[in-house]
C-alpha cells in the first residue's frame, strides 16, 4: 500500500517525510524513521530529524528518478481560504493580500512545477506576478522546458495560462505525463480546447472573481466615452488645429437612457449595479432568468433578445464565446438597433459579425461602436474599423489593472493548488 | 402694451459653432422676437428701445457697461450653462437687471463625464484607443496597466447638486467617497451615498486616489488647487476638474505632472479655453483635455434652452424667476 521508489536508504527518508506530510499516524512515521535509521544510519528521531534531514537535503540530489511517484508527491500545505470563494460575497479582501505563508514545506520537497511562457517580455508573465508564482511553485518556462525536456516534464504538474499562452495543444499535452491542471489567468477559455484537454485527464480552472469588477468598469467606460465622444474631444483638446470650441459639438446622454444587457453572469450583473446609479433603464437577455437580482438592479427581462434589441439605447455584450453565441450579433440583429444606439463590447471579438458591423457603422444603422475586444486583436492595420470615426476600440484591457492582475493571478494559484492537493474547486471549467 | 407682439429678446447669432441652435429656433420663435447682434447694430435707434432681455447662450453676447447704457429696457439676462463667473452681477443689479443660470439641467450630464473622465483617465482609455489604432502594433499588456475604479477611494470638493451625483455614481463602483464642503450636509444624504465629511480639505486631499472638483468658481475658489494641494495628494492620486479652470493653479499643476508630485489629471475646464497650443499640458501622456464638454448633449442642451425662456418670460411678466442668481 505504501508504495516507496526503489532504491531504499535516502529515498525512503523521502518516502518517510513523505508519510508524515501526509499526515500519516505517528506510529506509521515512527516505524518508518526507524526503517529510515536503520538504512541511512541516523542516530535519532524526533528533534534530530529536521537536522538530519536537513543535512542530507544538502548533501543529496535527488535525481528524477529518486522523486517519489505521482501519488506521494509532498505538496506545500497552504491555507486555501480561497475554497470558500463560491460562498463568499466580497471577494475583494481575499485578494488583496498575498496568500499567507501557512506553508509547511518539508526541506528537500520540491515544489510542483508550473510551466509558463515566459517571464517578462511581449507575451511572457509579469515578473512580479512571477515572483508570486514562485511562492508556491517551481516556475519553468517553455525555453527551460524545451531545453531540458528529459528532466523538466515530468516536474511539470500545472501550466499557468497568461493572456492566452502558452498555446496549449496535443503536442504539449502529450509531452507533460504528470500534468494534472491548467490554471488559465482571466475568466474566457474560448481558446483552449476543453474537450481534447478532459482527455487527457486534465483539469481546466480560470478566475471568474479576479475579473468581475475591472471588466464592469470597463464596459461602463467605454459607454460613457462613446455617448459623450471623449476620445473625439481629446484630439480636438489638443489639435494644432483647434483655435476655440464649437458649443454645437453634442453627445448623447448616459443617465435615463436604456441599457441592454446581453449576458447577465457576474460581469452582467455588476455592469447593471453600476449602470443603476445612472438612473438608467435596465433591460437583459441570458440564458435564463435572474429574478432576485432582477429586483435588486431593476432589471426587465427579455427572453427574446429582440426585444431588448428594438429598446436599447445601449447595447453591451457581457456572455462568454461558444459556438452558441458565436456571430450573435449581425447584420440582422444590427439591424433591429435603433439608429441612435450604440454597442458595446467586452466579452470576445468572435460574438459580433465583424464585417456586418462595419456595414452598420459605415450606413449609420447605428449610431456607435465600443469594442474592447476584436477578432483578432490586434486587427490588421488596413481593416475597415480603423477609419471609421463612430468607434472607440481599446486593446483587450478589461482587465488590465495592477489590482486585478495580481487578483486573476492568486485566483489562478488557488485553483492550481486546490486540483494538485485534492480538495474542492474553486472554479473549474468543464466542457459541454 | 404691444397687444400680441412678442418680446424682443438679444442673441448673439444664429447656427455655426457659436450661435444659437437652429434646432432650438422653432421654439424660440414661439415666444420671443430674435434679434441677433448684427441686426441690432444695423437698427439700433428702433431695437434699443425695445429689447428687453438678453438670451445669452455660451457667454454671448458679452454685456459691458456700454451695452447696459444703450438697452434702458434690459429686465433680464438668462445664462446658459450654471457658472456665472462670467457675469458682473453687481454690474447688471445696478441697472436693475435681474440675472438666471440653469444650474438644474446641466447636472446629470455634467456628474456623468466627470465620472467618465475619471474612468477613462484610470484605465488609460485614451492612450490605448491610439495604441489600438495606431500603425504600430507591437505591443503588451503592461503598457497599458491602469488603476482600478472599483473600491478606491474619491475626494469630492465641492458637494452641491453636481457633486452629490458624482457621488450616487460613484457608490455603485463601491468607492470610498471623502467631501469636502462649505456646509456639511445633513446625515440622511451623507449616509445615501455613504460619503464621509472632511472639514479639512487636507484629509481629503490625502486620503483620495481620485480627487473631483465640483465647486463654482468664486474669489475664494480661485486657485483652490495650488502647489500645497498638489502636494498633500498621493502621488498614485489623479485629479479631474469639471468646475472652472481657474478654480486650479495652473502652472502649479503642470509642474506636479512633470515631477510626478501626482499621477495623472482629467480636465475638462482650463484656463483659457482653448488653451495655447504650445501649452506644455497639450503633450502630457498622463493628461486628458476635453473641450468644456461636460453638458453637451442634445437633450441637455435643449432643456437649458427651455429653462432659459421660462426665466426670461417670468422676468417680463413680473414674476418670480426660476433659477434666479442672487447676488
Amino acid at each position: 500500500r505504501y508504495a516507496f521508489p526503489p532504491g531504499g536508504g535516502s529515498e525512503a527518508l523521502l518516502g518517510g517525510g513523505a508519510c508524515w506530510r501526509r499526515g500519516w499516524g505517528s506510529a506509521h512515521c515512527r516505524a518508518m524513521f526507524r526503517f529510515t535509521q536503520k538504512k541511512c544510519g541516523l542516530s535519532e528521531f524526533g528533534g534530530r530529524f529536521t537536522l538530519l534531514f536537513n543535512a542530507w537535503r544538502k548533501h543529496t540530489q535527488p535525481t528524477a528518478a529518486v522523486l517519489p511517484s505521482r501519488s506521494l508527491i509532498p505538496v506545500r500545505k497552504a491555507n486555501f481560504r480561497g475554497l470558500s470563494l463560491p460562498d463568499n460575497p466580497s471577494l475583494r479582501g481575499l485578494y488583496s493580500r498575498t496568500p499567507k505563508a501557512d506553508v509547511q514545506v518539508m526541506a528537500g520537497e520540491e515544489l510542483p512545477g508550473v510551466l509558463i511562457l515566459d517571464v517578462g517580455g511581449t507575451h511572457g508573465v509579469l515578473e512580479n506576478l512571477v515572483a508570486l508564482l514562485k511562492k508556491h511553485f517551481h516556475v519553468i518556462t517553455l525555453k527551460e522546458f524545451r531545453e531540458n525536456k528529459e528532466e523538466m516534464r515530468k516536474k511539470i504538474q500545472s501550466v499557468f495560462v497568461f493572456e492566452n499562452r502558452p498555446t496549449i495543444d496535443r503536442e504539449l499535452l502529450e509531452s507533460l505525463p504528470n500534468l494534472k491542471v491548467i490554471g488559465n489567468s482571466g475568466v474566457g477559455v474560448d481558446h483552449l480546447d476543453l474537450k481534447m484537454i478532459s482527455n487527457f485527464g486534465v483539469k481546466v480552472t480560470n478566475t471568474p472573481h479576479a475579473v468581475a469588477d475591472s471588466t464592469a468598469d470597463i464596459g461602463m467606460a467605454l459607454m460613457l466615452a462613446s455617448a459623450r465622444r471623449l476620445v473625439e474631444g481629446c484630439q480636438i483638446a489638443v489639435s494644432p488645429d483647434t483655435k476655440y470650441f464649437a458649443v454645437n459639438w453634442l453627445g448623447v446622454e448616459v443617465t435615463k437612457a436604456t441599457l441592454g444587457i446581453i449576458g447577465m453572469g457576474n460581469i452582467g450583473y455588476k455592469v447593471a449595479q453600476r449602470a443603476k446609479a445612472f438612473d438608467m433603464r435596465i433591460l437583459y437577455h441570458n440564458r435564463n432568468r435572474r429574478k432576485e437580482e432582477e429586483e435588486a438592479v431593476g432589471a426587465h427581462y427579455c427572453e427574446k433578445m429582440e426585444d431588448l434589441l428594438q429598446q436599447s439605447d445601449f447595447v453591451m455584450l457581457v456572455v462568454n464565446l461558444t459556438p452558441e453565441t458565436h456571430k450573435l450579433i449581425g447584420k440582422k440583429e444590427l439591424g433591429l438597433m435603433k439608429p441612435t444606439a450604440t454597442l458595446i463590447n467586452i466579452s470576445r471579438g468572435a460574438i459580433v459579425d465583424q464585417d456586418a458591423l462595419v456595414e452598420a457603422l459605415q450606413n449609420k444603422v447605428i449610431r456607435a461602436a465600443a469594442l474592447d475586444v476584436t477578432y483578432p486583436e490586434p486587427l490588421p492595420r488596413d481593416h475597415p474599423f480603423l477609419k471609421l470615426n463612430n468607434i472607440i476600440i481599446t486593446p483587450h484591457i478589461g482587465t488590465a489593472t495592477v489590482q486585478a492582475i495580481r487578483m486573476m493571478t492568486e485566483e489562478a494559484i488557488a485553483n492550481i493548488l486546490a486540483v494538485l492537493n485534492g480538495k474542492p474547486i474553486p472554479s473549474e471549467v468543464f466542457p459541454k | 402694451m404691444e397687444g400680441q407682439e412678442l418680446p424682443y429678446v438679444l442673441i448673439d447669432s444664429i447656427g455655426g459653432k457659436h450661435g444659437v441652435y437652429e434646432d432650438h429656433l422653432e421654439f424660440l420663435k414661439k415666444h420671443f422676437q430674435l434679434i441677433t447682434m448684427k441686426e441690432y447694430l444695423e437698427n439700433k435707434k428702433f431695437l434699443s428701445e425695445n429689447i428687453r432681455a438678453v438670451y445669452m447662450w455660451y457667454h454671448k453676447p458679452v454685456i459691458n457697461e456700454g451695452l447696459l447704457q444703450s438697452l434702458p429696457n434690459l429686465k433680464v439676462v438668462a445664462s446658459s450653462g450654471v457658472g456665472i463667473d462670467h457675469l458682473d452681477l453687481k454690474l447688471l443689479s445696478s441697472y436693475g437687471v435681474k440675472v438666471s443660470n440653469t444650474p438644474f439641467a446641466v447636472s446629470t450630464d455634467t456628474a456623468d463625464f466627470g465620472m467618465a473622465l475619471m474612468l477613462a483617465s484610470s484605465r488609460r482609455l485614451v492612450e490605448g484607443y491610439q495604441m489600438a489604432v495606431s500603425p504600430n502594433t507591437e505591443y503588451s499588456p503592461a503598457d497599458c496597466l491602469g488603476a482600478e475604479v472599483s473600491g478606491a477611494t474619491l475626494g469630492i470638493v465641492g458637494m452641491g447638486t453636481i457633486g452629490y451625483k458624482v457621488a450616487e455614481r460613484a457608490k455603485a463602483f463601491e468607492m470610498k467617497i471623502l467631501y469636502h464642503n462649505r456646509n456639511q450636509r445633513n446625515k440622511e444624504e451623507e449616509s445615501a451615498v455613504g460619503a464621509i465629511y472632511c472639514k479639512k480639505i487636507d484629509d481629503l486631499l490625502q486620503q483620495s486616489d481620485f480627487v473631483l472638483l465640483s465647486v463654482s468658481l468664486t474669489p475664494q475658489t480661485h486657485k483652490l488647487i495650488g502647489k500645497r494641494e498638489l502636494e498633500l495628494m498621493k502621488p498614485t492620486a489623479t485629479l479631474i476638474n469639471i468646475s472652472r479652470g481657474l478654480v486650479v493653479d495652473q502652472d502649479a499643476l503642470v509642474e506636479a505632472l512633470q515631477n510626478k508630485v501626482i499621477k495623472a489629471a482629467a480636465l475638462d475646464v482650463t484656463h483659457p479655453e482653448p488653451l495655447p497650443r504650445d501649452h506644455p499640458l497639450l503633450n502630457m501622456k498622463n493628461v486628458i483635455i476635453t473641450p468644456h464638454m461636460a453638458s453637451a448633449t442634445k437633450k441637455t442642451r435643449r432643456l437649458m434652452m427651455e429653462n432659459m425662456t421660462e426665466s426670461i418670460e417670468a422676468g417680463l411678466r413680473g414674476l418670480p424667476i426660476p433659477n434666479e442668481v442672487l447676488l
